[in-house]
C-alpha cells in the first residue's frame, strides 16, 4: 500500500477552522499525512522503516565491562559505561529533521542490554523471522554477538542472577501463570518528568551535585562513602549527555558545510546551536525545550531499558510558557511550534520497545514503548491547564496517526467542554487515542498514598493507566496477577489443572465446601499466599537492581535523589511505590457469581457437575454453559448481586496488597492495569466457572467480561463507579463504540457527557475503541488493506495487523455498544 | 390500565436531548407495515422464539405444564391453543431462545430504575422518554409517570403517533416537556393503507397540540415508495409550516429493513411490499423541500 492511499483525514464533520475544530485539511497530501511536506517525509520514513536490532550498545558495554569491571563502585561503573556509549555510539541526523537524536544508530533501530538479559543466537533468529513484531538483525551481527557478547554475559546477567535465587513456591506459581515478573527482562522504569529540566540544565545539576558532595559528613554519616560514589556517578552521567549533545552539534556543523540547500544549512546551524545549549543549560525557547526533553529521554533509555521508556509528563504545560513568550516576541509562529511538536512525535515513533523473548513477549506483544503524553488536566495550583499547546498536540496526533507516542487527555471538573469536545472528535477518528483520565480522582489517589497536594497535582498517568508523582517518584510495576487463576487453583486445591503441578497451597477440597463463604475464604487464603510470594521476590529484585544496576542519570532528573545521595532504585526519589497489577476482575467476579448463585443458593447444579464440565472445557455441556452465560448476574450491568461480589474482591485485593513493605521504607499498592496481559493469562487458564472456554482471554483491567455487559455503557459505568477507585493506583475501563454511535455532533457531545458522568462517580480512566466488527473481520482477512488500522488496546493503541490472532479475536469479541 | 413494558433502553441518544432512559410500552392503535418493533403492537404478553439461539436442550418441553411444545426440525413449535403464556418455558430455556415480551412494573419500581440513570441524565441534560407502542393508550399510567418524573425534576419526552383522543393528548401535554410526534403520510387513503388508520385525528391533534405551545419534534419514518415522493414531502412541509407557534424541527428517520427477524420471533412473517431504503438524493431533496417551506429538517432523531 502506498502512502498516497492512506486516508487518515476523513471528511470533516464541521467546516475546517470552526470553533473547537482542529481539523485542517492540508493541500499537499501527496506523500502521506502531516502538516507539511517535511513532516510528511519524516513520518513516511518513520512508519516505513523496518524495526531492527543494533548490537552497537552491547559491544561497547561488553568491551567496557571486560576491561573495567571491579575497578569502580557499581554506580560509577554504570555511569562510566553510559559515558562510553555516549562518546562512541553512532550519531544520526536525518534529512528534514529539526529535533535530533536516536537511541540506536538510525530510526527504528533498538539496542540490546546484555547486562540485564542477554539474547541468545536462537532469540535473534526468532526476532528476525517471526510474523509479528519482527526486528531484523543481520547474520554478521548475530555472529559478532555470539563471539563477543554472549560468552561474557553468560551467568552474569541480572535475569540469571535473579532466577538463581527465587524460592520454589514463587517459581511454581510463576510457571503456572499466576503472576508475571516485570523485572526479569527490563529494568524498573515507569517514570515521567516534572517541569524541572526546563528550568535547570545539566551544568546546574552538576553544581547541585558538587554542593552535596562537599557537604558529605564522612565522620557522622556511615553511608557517606556510598553517597559519594552515587553522586560521582550522577556527575559523570551529566557529562555523558552533554557530550552526546555536543557530538550532534559537531555533526550538524559538518553537514552544513556540504549542504547545498541554503534553508537546510540554516536549519543545521540552528540544530548545532540548540545542541550546544541544551542539555547543558536550561532551554530558552520551544525548540530547545523539546530538544532538552529529548536528550534526557534518550539518556534514560540508553543508560538502561526501563519499562515504559520515559515520559515527558504534562508536556503541554511544560512547553506553554516558552510558546507564549515566543509568540508574543514574534520569534515563533503557531505553525512553527506545531512543526516542532510533530518532529518530536515522530522521534518517539522512531523508538520501538526493546524486544523481549519467552513469556514476557507474549505478555505484551507490541512495538509500543508506552511513552504517554498527558494533555490538559490541572496545574500545580489546581486551575485548568488547557492551553493552545494542548490543542496543537491533539491536532498533531490526529494528523500524524502513528503508533507512538501514546497520549491521554485529562478531564477535570475545571476542564472546559471545548477541550473535551475536541478530544471526543479525536476519539471519533478511531485511531485509538487519546485515552481519558480523571485528575480529580488520581490526585486523590496520590494524596491517599501520602503525596503532598502540589506533588500530586504535578503527577499524572504514565505508561498505561498507572499514576505517579511525576519527576519525584519511582513507581515500579512489579508484575501482573492473574486473579481468575487464583480461583482456578482454589477450585483445584492448590494444583494447576492444566499441568497437574502444584501452583499454590492446599486450601481444601472444593467438594467439601458447605457454603459460598467457605469457598471464598479458601480463595482469599490462596490469594494472600500468592501475593506474599510476589512481594517477597519483588523486594529481592529491587535490591538486586539497587546494588548491581543503578541508574545514575535517571537519578539526576528525579527529585531528591541528589539531595539524598541515593539512586533511583535505592529510595533516592521523594516517593517510592511498588505496584502489583491485578487482572481479570470481571472474569473472577462472574465466576464467583456463578458459584454463589447456581451452586450454593439456587442449587441449579452441583459443584461436582460444574467442576467436571470445566475440566472437559464444557464439551458436551453446552446447555449448562448457556445457562451460566444467560442466567447469572454478571459484572458491569449495575446489578447489585454481581457488583457486590466485584466490590468485595476489589477490597480484598486491596487488603492483600496495600501496605506490604517495600525495600525503600515505603509500601506496595494495588493497581488494576492489564496492558495485554489478560490475553496471556487467558492462555494459561483452563475453562472458568463463568462459561469462558479454556485459553480465551480474561477480562481486562476493571472492564466487564467480554460480551457480559449487556445493559449498555451507562450501566457499565455505574457498576465501575461502585469501586472506590481512589484507593488504587489506577483502574482501566475499555468501552467499544461502533462509529455509528458517534455520527453526529450531538452524539459526540453525549459521549462527552458520558465521560463526565463516569468521572463524577469516581472513575479513574476510560477509553474507547471506535470500530465495527465488519471492519475488523475484513482487516483479518485482508491485512494489507488495513495497515493503518489502529485500535485501542488496554491502556495504549496498537496496529491491528501487528497483533497476534488471539489479540485480534479479543478486540473483535469486545462488546459492541450498538444501538439497534 | 397499566401497560406492559417490553423494553427499557439506557444511553438512548436518539430519543430527545441528552442521554435518556426510554421506556417502551406494549400496545399501539396503528399497524404500520414497516413497524420494526412488531412486539409493540398488542397490549398483551407475547412469546418470542429465536430459532438461531435454540440448541435443542428441550428444557422448555420438560417444563411446560400444558404439553404445548414440540421439537421439530425447525425448532420449538408452540401449540397456541394450549399455551397459557405462563412463561415457564422461557425460565427453563438455557439460551433465552424463548423469551416473554411484556413485563408489568409499578410506578415505584419504574422510578427506581429511572433514578439509577440520574447521574447520566444530569450531566447531559437528558431525561426520560416514554415510547412504545403508543403511550397515549395508557393515559392513567402515563400521567402518573409524567407527574412522578416532574416531581423528580426530570425532563420528560413522549413519543407518540398522535392517534388518541384529543383530551388525552392535551392533558398529557400539561406534564410533558417535549413531544416526539410521528407523522407518516399526508394522503389519507395511503395512510390508511399503510398504517391501518385514517390520519385525520393525527393531523388535527397535532394542530391542537401546537396551539398549546408545546415543544414538538416531528419524526418521519422515511420510506421509499411510501412517503418519499415530492408530492408527499411538499404536503407535509406545507402542513408543518403553518402549524401555530414555533415551527417544529423535522427528523427524517430513513427506513432500514432490519425488522424481518423480529417478525419471525413472533411466529409471523414480515412483508416488505415495495418499501425500500430512501436514496441519498431523496433525503437531500426532502430536506430541501422542507427548508423551502421554512421548516428545519435533519436526518436522525
Amino acid at each position: 500500500m502506498s502512502f498516497a492511499e492512506i486516508k487518515t483525514q476523513k471528511a470533516p464533520e464541521r467546516p475546517a477552522g470552526a470553533e473547537g475544530n482542529f481539523y485542517q485539511p492540508t493541500k499537499t497530501q501527496k506523500i502521506g499525512p502531516g502538516m507539511n511536506e517535511r513532516i510528511q517525509r519524516l513520518r513516511k520514513l518513520s512508519v516505513e522503516t523496518q524495526e531492527s536490532l543494533s548490537i552497537e550498545r552491547a559491544l561497547i558495554t561488553t568491551r567496557f565491562y571486560k576491561e573495567n569491571y571491579g575497578k569502580y563502585s557499581e554506580p560509577v561503573m554504570r555511569a562510566l559505561n553510559f559515558l562510553e556509549i555516549c562518546k562512541q555510539k553512532t550519531i544520526y541526523i536525518g534529512d528534514d529533521e529539526l529535533i535530533v537524536g536516536e537511541r540506536g544508530p538510525k530510526p527504528k533501530s533498538v539496542p540490546t542490554f546484555p547486562e540485564l538479559t542477554c539474547h541468545s543466537v536462537e532469540d535473534f533468529h526468532v526476532l528476525n523471522t517471526r510474523d509479528q513484531q519482527r526486528y531484523t538483525v543481520s547474520q554478521e551481527d548475530i555472529d559478532t554477538y555470539e563471539r563477543e557478547v554472549i560468552p561474557y554475559w553468560q551467568g552474569r546477567t541480572m535475569r540469571e542472577r535473579i532466577f538463581n535465587h527465587v524460592p520454589n513456591e514463587w517459581k511454581r506459581a510463576y510457571e503456572a501463570g499466576v503472576f508475571t515478573e516485570f523485572m526479569e527482562q527490563r529494568a524498573p522504569g515507569h517514570t515521567a518528568l516534572d517541569g524541572t529540566i526546563y528550568r535547570k540544565g545539566m551544568l546546574d545539576y552538576k553544581k547541585e551535585i558538587k554542593a552535596h558532595i562537599d557537604s558529605l559528613d564522612f565522620l557522622n554519616d556511615p553511608e557517606a562513602t556510598s553517597k559519594l560514589e552515587e553522586l560521582k556517578a550522577m556527575d559523570i552521567s551529566c557529562d555523558a549527555v552533554i557530550v552526546f549533545a555536543e557530538r550532534h552539534a559537531e555533526l550538524a556543523d559538518e553537514m552544513a558545510k556540504t549542504e547545498k540547500d541554503p534553508q537546510r544549512v540554516g536549519e543545521l546551524k540552528r540544530i548545532a546551536e540548540v545542541c550546544r545549549w541544551v542539555p547543558a543549560h536550561a532551554p530558552r525557547n520551544v525548540w530547545e525545550a523539546i530538544q532538552m526533553y529529548w536528550f534526557v529521554h534518550l539518556g534514560t533509555v540508553t543508560e538502561l531499558n526501563g519499562w515504559d521508556a520515559m515520559n515527558p509528563g504534562h508536556f503541554d504545560q511544560h512547553l506553554q510558557p516558552f510558546y507564549e513568550k515566543e509568540l508574543a516576541e514574534g520569534t515563533l509562529t503557531r505553525d512553527q511550534a506545531k512543526e516542532l511538536i510533530s518532529c518530536f512525535w515522530i522521534k518517539v515513533n522512531n523508538h520501538p520497545a526493546p524486544p523481549k523473548v519467552g513469556i514476557t513477549a507474549r505478555e505484551s506483544g507490541t512495538f509500543n514503548d508506552f511513552t504517554n503524553i498527558n494533555i490538559g488536566g490541572v496545574k500545580p495550583d489546581g486551575t485548568d491547564a488547557v492551553s493552545e499547546v494542548s490543542y496543537m498536540m491533539l491536532e498533531v496526533t490526529e494528523e500524524l496517526h502513528i503508533l507512538q507516542p501514546g497520549n491521554s487527555v485529562h478531564i477535570s471538573k475545571v476542564t472546559p467542554d471545548k477541550f473535551l469536545n475536541a478530544a471526543v472528535h479525536l476519539i471519533r477518528q478511531g485511531h485509538g487515542y487519546p485515552s481519558v483520565f480523571n485528575p480529580d480522582v488520581y490526585i486523590q489517589e496520590l494524596v491517599n498514598q501520602g503525596k503532598s497536594l502540589q506533588d500530586a497535582r504535578e503527577g499524572g498517568c504514565s505508561g498505561c493507566i498507572e499514576v505517579g508523582a511525576f519527576g519525584k517518584e519511582a513507581y515500579l510495576l512489579t508484575g501482573y496477577l492473574n486473579v481468575p487463576k487464583v480461583l482456578e487453583i482454589t477450585l483445584n486445591n492448590g494444583i494447576d489443572p492444566l499441568t497437574g503441578k502444584v501452583a499454590g497451597i492446599e486450601t481444601g477440597d472444593p467438594l467439601s465446601f458447605k457454603s459460598y463463604e467457605e469457598l471464598y475464604e479458601a480463595f482469599l487464603k490462596q490469594l494472600n499466599f500468592v501475593v506474599d510470594q510476589k512481594v517477597r521476590v519483588s523486594n529481592y529484585i529491587d535490591q538486586m537492581f539497587a546494588k548491581y544496576a543503578p541508574a545514575p542519570f535517571l537519578s539526576v532528573v528525579i527529585e531528591d535523589c541528589i539531595s539524598k545521595g541515593k539512586d533511583y532504585y535505592n529510595g533516592g526519589p521523594r516517593y517510592n511505590t511498588n505496584y502489583i497489577q491485578c487482572t481479570g476482575l470481571g472474569t473472577v467476579t462472574d465466576s464467583l457469581s456463578v458459584l454463589k448463585k447456581h451452586v450454593f443458593e439456587d442449587k441449579t447444579f452441583t459443584m461436582d457437575t460444574l467442576l467436571k464440565a470445566i475440566a472437559k472445557n464444557y464439551e458436551g455441556e453446552e446447555a449448562l454453559r448457556q445457562r451460566i452465560l444467560n442466567w447469572t448476574p454478571f459484572f458491569g450491568n449495575d446489578d447489585e448481586y454481581a457488583d457486590n461480589i466485584a466490590l468485595r474482591v476489589y477490597n480484598d485485593l486491596l487488603n492483600a496488597i496495600e501496605g506490604k513493605p517495600n525495600t525503600k521504607g515505603e509500601v506496595f499498592h494495588l493497581n488494576m492495569l492489564s496492558t495485554t496481559c489478560h490475553v496471556y493469562f487467558g492462555l494459561v487458564l483452563g475453562a472458568s466457572a463463568n462459561g469462558r472456554f479454556s485459553g480465551k482471554s480474561i477480562s481486562d483491567g476493571t472492564s466487564p467480561s467480554h460480551g457480559c455487559d449487556t445493559h449498555g455503557p451507562t450501566n457499565v459505568i455505574r457498576s465501575l463507579g461502585k469501586l472506590d477507585q481512589t484507593k488504587s493506583g489506577g483502574t482501566l475501563l475499555n468501552l467499544r463504540f461502533v462509529p455509528s454511535l458517534l455520527k453526529r455532533e450531538k452524539d459526540m457531545e453525549k459521549l462527552g457527557h458520558l465521560i463526565r458522568s463516569y468521572f463524577s462517580l469516581g472513575g479513574h480512566h476510560i477509553q474507547f475503541n471506535i470500530v465495527d466488527t465488519a471492519t475488523l473481520y475484513a482487516a483479518q482477512a485482508c491485512p494489507e488493506d488495513y495497515k493503518d488500522l489502529l485500535v485501542r488496546m488496554a491502556g495504549y493503541s496498537d496496529y491491528f495487523n501487528d497483533m497476534n490472532a488471539d489479540l485480534q479475536q479479543e478486540i473483535i469479541d469486545r462488546t459492541e455498544n450498538e444501538l439497534l | 390500565m397499566i401497560p406492559l413494558i417490553f423494553d427499557i433502553k439506557r444511553y438512548a441518544i436518539n430519543d430527545g436531548p441528552g442521554i435518556r432512559i426510554a421506556l417502551y410500552v406494549k400496545g399501539c392503535p396503528l399497524r404500520c407495515k414497516w413497524c420494526h418493533n412488531p412486539e409493540s403492537q398488542l397490549p398483551k404478553m407475547q412469546k418470542l422464539y429465536t430459532a438461531s439461539k435454540c440448541i435443542g436442550a428441550q428444557d422448555c418441553i420438560e417444563n411446560c405444564p400444558e404439553d404445548a411444545l414440540t421439537l421439530t426440525p425447525n425448532g420449538i413449535v408452540t401449540d397456541v391453543e394450549k399455551c397459557t403464556l405462563c412463561g415457564l418455558c422461557a425460565d427453563a430455556c438455557p439460551t433465552k431462545a424463548i423469551q416473554m415480551s411484556g413485563k408489568l412494573y409499578d410506578a415505584v419500581e419504574l422510578m427506581q430504575i429511572i433514578e439509577r440513570e440520574r447521574v447520566h441524565i444530569e450531566h447531559s441534560e437528558g431525561g426520560v422518554t416514554f415510547s412504545g407502542g403508543e403511550p397515549l393508550m395508557f393515559p392513567g399510567f402515563l400521567l402518573e409517570m409524567l407527574q412522578e418524573c416532574g416531581k423528580a425534576g426530570l425532563h420528560r419526552a413522549v413519543d407518540t403517533c398522535g392517534f388518541a383522543p384529543a383530551e388525552t393528548l392535551l392533558e398529557v401535554a400539561t406534564h410533558t416537556d417535549l413531544f416526539l410526534y410521528d407523522l407518516k403520510i399526508m394522503d389519507p387513503v395511503q395512510h390508511k393503507k399503510w398504517t391501518g388508520k385514517d390520519n385525520k385525528l393525527i393531523l388535527e391533534n397535532l394542530v391542537k397540540l401546537a396551539e398549546t405551545g408545546a415543544a414538538i419534534n416531528i419524526r418521519v419514518p422515511f420510506i421509499q415508495n411510501v412517503n418519499t415522493s415530492e408530492y408527499e414531502v411538499s404536503k407535509m412541509a406545507e402542513f408543518i409550516a403553518v402549524l401555530p407557534g414555533e415551527t417544529p424541527l423535522v427528523s427524517l428517520l430513513p427506513y432500514h429493513n432490519i425488522a424481518a427477524h423480529k417478525y419471525n420471533k413472533l411466529g409471523s412473517n414480515y412483508e416488505e411490499f415495495d418499501m425500500a431504503e430512501p436514496s441519498e438524493e431523496e433525503i437531500e431533496k426532502a430536506i430541501e423541500i422542507f427548508n423551502s417551506y421554512g421548516v428545519e429538517a435533519e436526518v436522525g432523531g
